[in-house]
């Protein structure tokens, strides 16, 4: 490691409308180093990585390169840079061979021929140099993700890259193929390449980093040597001492199970198994909170329990009532009409049609209701005066349930859905993310709704990647990480014990 | 959230004005092109489809077929899909009103047969849609290249029915017999008392277009099925967070779409033609595409916009006559135009209009 | 019977010509990722323009220059649409379409007055047959005589064109540059963007390359195969093309043998007309005729291999937002 610096930015900032995704980014990564840039989901690393490889423009601020102050304006000025990325979605051309991919927009000539055999005599070298082996000859879509990984490393090293950005580089990685990507970057600083490594995993951070800075809510909040730092020190970075949530609520009384899993299992369409063998209970009267980085499986597993995924195994039982997932299909609406309610992570992308007006995202998926019309028909007079009753109760602004849903603020589009799934009288409420995107009065709000359903006798599976959150509101805290539940705490368990499960550590590290 | 949006009127108001007045002016120029003077050319038009009575039950007698096509596509968008197969839905929906009409027009009064060649339209129509929806929902080929696809299918078929097995003993033409009385729609102006519409076929289906537009309206924003066709057009990952099935509502819309397609056969056979006869769909059921995209998919505007092209074509017709150089070709350029411009380049105005309405909010900001 | 066969053969290939060159000229767009069903209404633009300009300037030529003009035009108007304004590609071919429709029977009758004809042209204003070196003199030995001097000799050079224009095209596509940055912008846009390249610039240069060859397929039917162009003359034409296109999975050289295939059919359909075949009776020429558009419905459907669309066609590009 030298004392040359590879990258300088100086007080980079970025917006997208409203969000402030970047704020005043101070940030020096020395050559021949690997630095990693940690935070959670949101944090925006991504943002920051994409502004450096020229995909997005910084609205003010600089970018030093060896010193030398540049603009990026595009991808190809990155690349003449000596900048390159491995993005989190492979950049691939799927039915492409390996050697195609690699020489794409780096042909060297309007024919082909001359640059391919080029090509494969570089990769040869590569391959020798960097242990990257790779068949030049092989489609991407037989290779697996581990490889298809490793051409997208040799896309960049083919352009001369001095300066490689990794992305998520191990989220579709199995840890055997992440240990060799690890002996690959080492290899790579060595040879006196910078690396700077994206992720939201400590662990990875510890294993390989020579410099870390830490991301929060688009801030750099620290950047610490990382033999001189600890994985607890970076948890408490990452996740920050936020305004305290204050949630007032009694203790539980817990009463019969209304929801449980058995053994379920859910492999995703790349084969992965993102949900592995989980089993849970939550009783009546109790809010089970299941912490974890955003990405090892709770999406997955709220969606299987909710009958819109399909698994691959799994008996659910709520209110008594058992239904074996994989062999029933997927069948949303009979899991409602079993009692089970349902806050989806994603509001935009599921909860809601936000091109609809309020009133009519407030029966989405309660629209077969026999309250909300006679026969066939829908009665929107009732419809309009249901929705006004939950824009009252839930105090949803502006009160005109006619107005489309897009024009409706993130905390009070969250209101709307969580007035349509508590409203509905569940026995088992699934929330995930209940406050992402809301501002601190709806999160107040909504907080105490989950707690007064709570204490209405029903039982609440709640899903945040906030570990405050859950601290606040959840009665048992389950630790998920890699698609398992790794833990079960007390939620008045310490933040950095927490933070460890939830950075894979095991439990006996963890308890240290 | 708030970047990046119009006011509600300048989005289904000002903006989709702008495109139709585009598609227009490009016509007008077109016009001009080929040297007659446009203002005129509109006079003439107006005048031919609007000026007298006649012209007026001409411009009803298209603007029948036309909604019927409308509104078969129009369903179709609220789910997200494209049927492009109007036209040969259509033809074959005049196979279903000629069969009932040739097995009843000897016996029973046009009251009775109307609901047997209504029931044969929309089955033959729907039946044709089918195939192309089922082949979406089940196997994933799109229905837009299917449907095409079943026009010309559907124009080989009724070519050899109409030739080989329907056409009259000893004839050549490939047409079947004309129907008796039991087999014809009565003229509008002898239902509705106290209109005149001259010699132009306007007739009872002009009725019962309307009846379609109600009905669609009903099905689409009243009932518990329209509100899940709707929410999978407009996003299909919530339709299966709340329970609806894909497949479903893929193929009752495109039944629904090709039935209502089938529907314009009513008016052109059993209203006007009292003969199934080869090609008569002639281009109507793509005349729908237009109108839809024109109409915004909403039952009022696509009548509106069928009016429209009713005025299109029969003022077209006046047109040539009075200017001979402006053949009734320059209604497909003018159909060609709007859906350029209101269904391709819809977006072509808004960037423009950002930046104006922008600069208008952003004005009074600062005192804010 | 060997004489009825090479009739069929020689009429294949004249009819095959102007599907080939549109299904090639559909194969750029397509494999870039925007679709075109507007195939239809540019070959009758340049039919209509090549017609117009031959009779005009009494130069075939001439007729291909303006032909091609116009066909690339149209092709940039579907390019404005689709690539800088994102819309709709269906909707955009859709109305192409009937542009085209409107606007050369319109035109036709307002410049010529005969009913949406051109003015029939003759020697030089036309593609005339080429007749191969001892063509003649070859005629009567059995066999190769008819197949070299019927078969292969006396087409016109747009025939062989359409024909090279398939080697030429897989050369293109699998052997340059050019080619391998189409090939991948249809399957991710996002991988071609990220390498430094324009998406745009490139999806534009395809739907050029598009508009040149249908500028081919038109003139070849108005002042090729035929001597003036007659309002709608593709007559559907720009249909099979793109059902050949799908049905060879969108790779040239499988589209010059569905283009075969296709064109076999309709001269066989032809051929056929009112003739009884013995054992079978009178053959339905409409079941032939619509053979080409019922074997793509069933190899859409899966059921006769897959038809994979490229990856990225049908939705215009737009860079994510994290």
């Amino acid at each position: 490691m030298s004392d040359q610096l590879a990258i300088e930015l100086v007080g980079v900032d970025k917006r997208f409308g409203q969000v402030h995704a970047n704020k005043d980014i101070h940030l020096k990564v020395r050559k021949g180093s690997i630095h990693g840039i940690v935070g959670e989901n949101g944090a925006g690393k991504s943002t920051l990585m994409s502004i450096l490889y020229g995909f997005y423009h910084a609205d003010s601020g600089e970018i030093r390169v060896d010193g030398k102050p540049v603009s990026i304006p595009s991808s190809q000025a990155a690349i003449a840079l000596g900048i390159g990325m491995v993005h989190q979605h492979f950049m691939l051309v799927e039915n492409f061979t390996v050697l195609e991919n690699v020489i794409l927009g780096a042909e060297g000539g309007a024919l082909l021929a001359g640059g391919v055999s080029r090509a494969r005599a570089e990769l040869k070298r590569l391959a020798a140099d960097y242990d990257l082996k790779v068949d030049p000859d092989a489609l991407i879509e037989d290779l697996p993700v581990g490889l298809q990984q490793r051409v997208e490393i040799l896309k960049a090293l083919f352009r001369s890259a001095d300066i490689l950005i990794l992305d998520e580089p191990t989220g579709v990685l199995t840890p055997a193929e992440a240990d060799h990507l690890f002996r690959i970057l080492r290899v790579l600083r060595d040879e006196g390449k910078t690396v700077l490594l994206i992720t939201h995993k400590l662990r990875e951070i510890m294993a390989v980093t020579d410099e870390v800075s830490v991301m929060r809510r688009g801030e750099i909040v620290a950047t610490r040597q990382t033999s001189k730092t600890s994985m607890g020190e970076l948890a408490e970075l990452m996740v920050g001492r936020r305004v305290l949530l204050e949630v007032e609520k009694g203790p539980p009384q817990p009463g019969r199970p209304v929801l449980t899993v058995e053994n379920l299992t859910v492999r995703d369409t790349r084969g992965v198994d993102v949900v592995r063998n989980v089993s849970l209970e939550v009783r009546a009267g109790e809010i089970v909170g299941i912490a974890g980085v955003s990405g090892n499986g709770q999406s997955e597993l709220l969606e299987a329990i909710a009958g819109i995924r399909a698994v691959t195994s799994g008996i659910v039982t709520v209110d008594g009532t058992r239904v074996d997932l994989a062999r029933a299909g997927t069948d949303p609406a009979a899991m409602r009409g079993l009692g089970l309610a349902h806050v989806p992570e994603d509001r935009h992308r599921m909860g809601l049609v936000t091109r609809f007006p309020e009133c009519e995202n407030a029966i989405l998926g309660y629209h077969r209701d026999p309250t909300y019309g006679r026969g066939p028909f829908l009665d929107f007079d009732r419809i309009r005066n249901a929705a006004k009753t939950e824009i009252e109760k839930y105090d949803i602004r502006p009160a005109d349930c006619m107005l489309k849903t897009a024009n409706f603020s993130g905390g009070n589009q969250q209101k709307i859905v969580l007035a349509r799934e508590i409203e509905r009288d569940p026995v088992i409420l699934l929330v995930g993310q209940p406050t992402r995107g809301v501002d601190i009065g709806a999160i107040e709000f909504i907080h105490k709704r989950i707690v007064a359903l709570r204490d209405a006798g029903k039982g609440v599976l709640l899903v945040s990647v906030e570990l405050d959150e859950i601290r606040a509101l959840a009665d048992r805290v389950l630790v998920m990480f890699d698609g398992q539940v790794v833990g079960e705490r007390a939620p008045e368990t310490a933040e950095s014990e927490l933070g460890l499960l939830m950075a894979g550590a095991s439990g006996q590290e963890a308890a240290e | 959230m708030t970047a990046g949006q119009l006011p509600r009127w300048v989005d289904y108001g000002l903006m989709p004005a702008l495109n139709v007045a585009a598609a227009f002016l490009v016509s007008g120029l077109v016009v001009l092109l080929i040297g007659e003077n446009p203002v005129e050319a509109v006079k003439v038009l107006v005048w031919g489809s609007l000026g007298r009575n006649e012209g007026i039950g001409f411009t009803l007698f298209y603007a029948t077929n036309f909604i019927f096509t409308g509104l078969a596509v129009a369903i179709a968008f609220h789910a997200g899909l494209f049927n492009i197969g109007g036209e040969g839905q259509a033809y074959l929906g005049g196979l279903g009103v000629a069969l009932a009409c040739l097995a009843l027009d000897r016996y029973v009064p046009w009251w009775v047969t109307l609901p047997f060649a209504v029931l044969g339209a929309a089955a033959f129509g729907a039946a044709w849609a089918f195939i192309p929806a089922i082949l979406q929902a089940k196997r994933g080929s799109h229905v837009v290249i299917t449907t095409i696809m079943f026009n010309f299918i559907a124009a080989s078929l009724m070519v050899y029915l109409l030739v080989n097995l329907l056409s009259k003993r000893g004839s050549m033409q490939p047409e079947t017999r004309t129907f008796e009385s039991g087999g014809r729609l009565p003229l509008l102006q002898d239902v509705l008392p106290g209109t005149d519409f001259g010699s132009a076929p306007v007739n009872f289906s002009f009725l019962l277009a309307l009846a379609a537009c109600l009905l669609v309206w009903i099905v689409v924003w009243r009932t518990r099925l329209g509100y899940e066709i709707r929410t999978f057009g407009a996003n299909p990952v919530a339709a299966v967070y709340a329970g609806i099935s894909p497949l479903r509502i893929t193929v009752v819309t495109m039944l629904m779409s090709g039935g209502l397609a089938g529907m314009m056969a009513i008016n052109e056979i059993m209203g006007s033609q009292h003969r199934l006869l080869i090609e008569f769909v002639s281009g109507y059921g793509f005349v729908g595409i237009a109108v839809a995209l024109m109409g915004r998919a909403h039952p009022v505007g696509i009548v509106f916009a069928a009016v429209l092209f009713g005025m299109l074509y029969q003022g077209g017709a006046e047109l040539a006559f009075e200017m001979p150089t402006i053949t009734r070709d320059m209604i497909v350029v003018i159909q060609g135009l709007v859906i350029l411009f209101a269904g391709a380049l819809e977006h072509m105005f808004r960037p423009a209009l950002l930046r104006i309405f922008g600069v208008l909010a952003a004005r009074p900001a600062p005192a804010a | 019977m060997f004489e009825t066969l090479i009739f069929v053969l020689d009429s294949t290939a004249r009819l095959s010509t102007p599907l080939l060159l549109a299904a090639l000229a559909g194969l750029y767009s397509e494999r870039s990722g925007i679709f075109d069903i507007g195939l239809e209404g540019k070959m009758l633009g340049a039919a209509f323009a090549a017609g117009t300009a031959a009779a005009l300037s009494g130069s075939a030529w001439t007729g291909l220059g303006a032909g091609i003009l116009v066909s690339v035009a149209l092709a940039l108007v579907h390019g404005f649409a689709c690539i800088t304004n994102r819309g709709n590609q269906i909707v955009s071919g859709v109305a192409i379409n009937f542009l085209a429709m409107g606007l050369t029977a319109l035109l036709g009758q307002a410049w010529f007055g005969q009913g949406g004809r051109t003015p029939s042209v003759t020697g030089d204003a036309r593609f005339g047959d080429v007749t191969w070196p001892f063509a003649a003199e070859l005629r009567d030995v059995p066999v190769i005589g008819g197949l070299y001097s019927e078969l292969l000799s006396g087409h016109n050079i747009l025939v062989y064109a359409a024909f090279l224009a398939v080697p030429f095209s897989w050369w293109v596509l699998y052997r340059t540059r050019f080619g391998l940055r189409l090939r991948a912008v249809g399957e991710n846009p996002g991988a071609v963007d990220t390498a430094g390249i324009s998406v745009t610039w490139l999806r534009y240069r395809a739907v050029i390359c598009t508009g040149i060859l249908c500028g081919f397929a038109g003139t070849y039917l108005s002042i090729g195969q035929s001597a003036s162009f007659i309002a709608n003359m593709t007559a559907g034409k720009g249909f099979i093309a793109l059902a050949a296109l799908i049905f060879a999975k969108w790779k040239p050289v499988p589209v010059m043998f569905a283009c075969l295939l296709f064109g076999f059919l309709d001269a066989v359909a032809i051929r056929l007309q009112g003739q009884q075949v013995p054992g079978i009776g009178e053959v339905p020429v409409q079941a032939i005729q619509a053979l080409p558009y019922i074997l793509t419905v069933v190899l859409l459907a899966g059921f006769i291999g897959k038809a994979v669309p490229p990856r990225a066609g049908g939705t215009a590009y737009v860079k994510e937002r994290s």
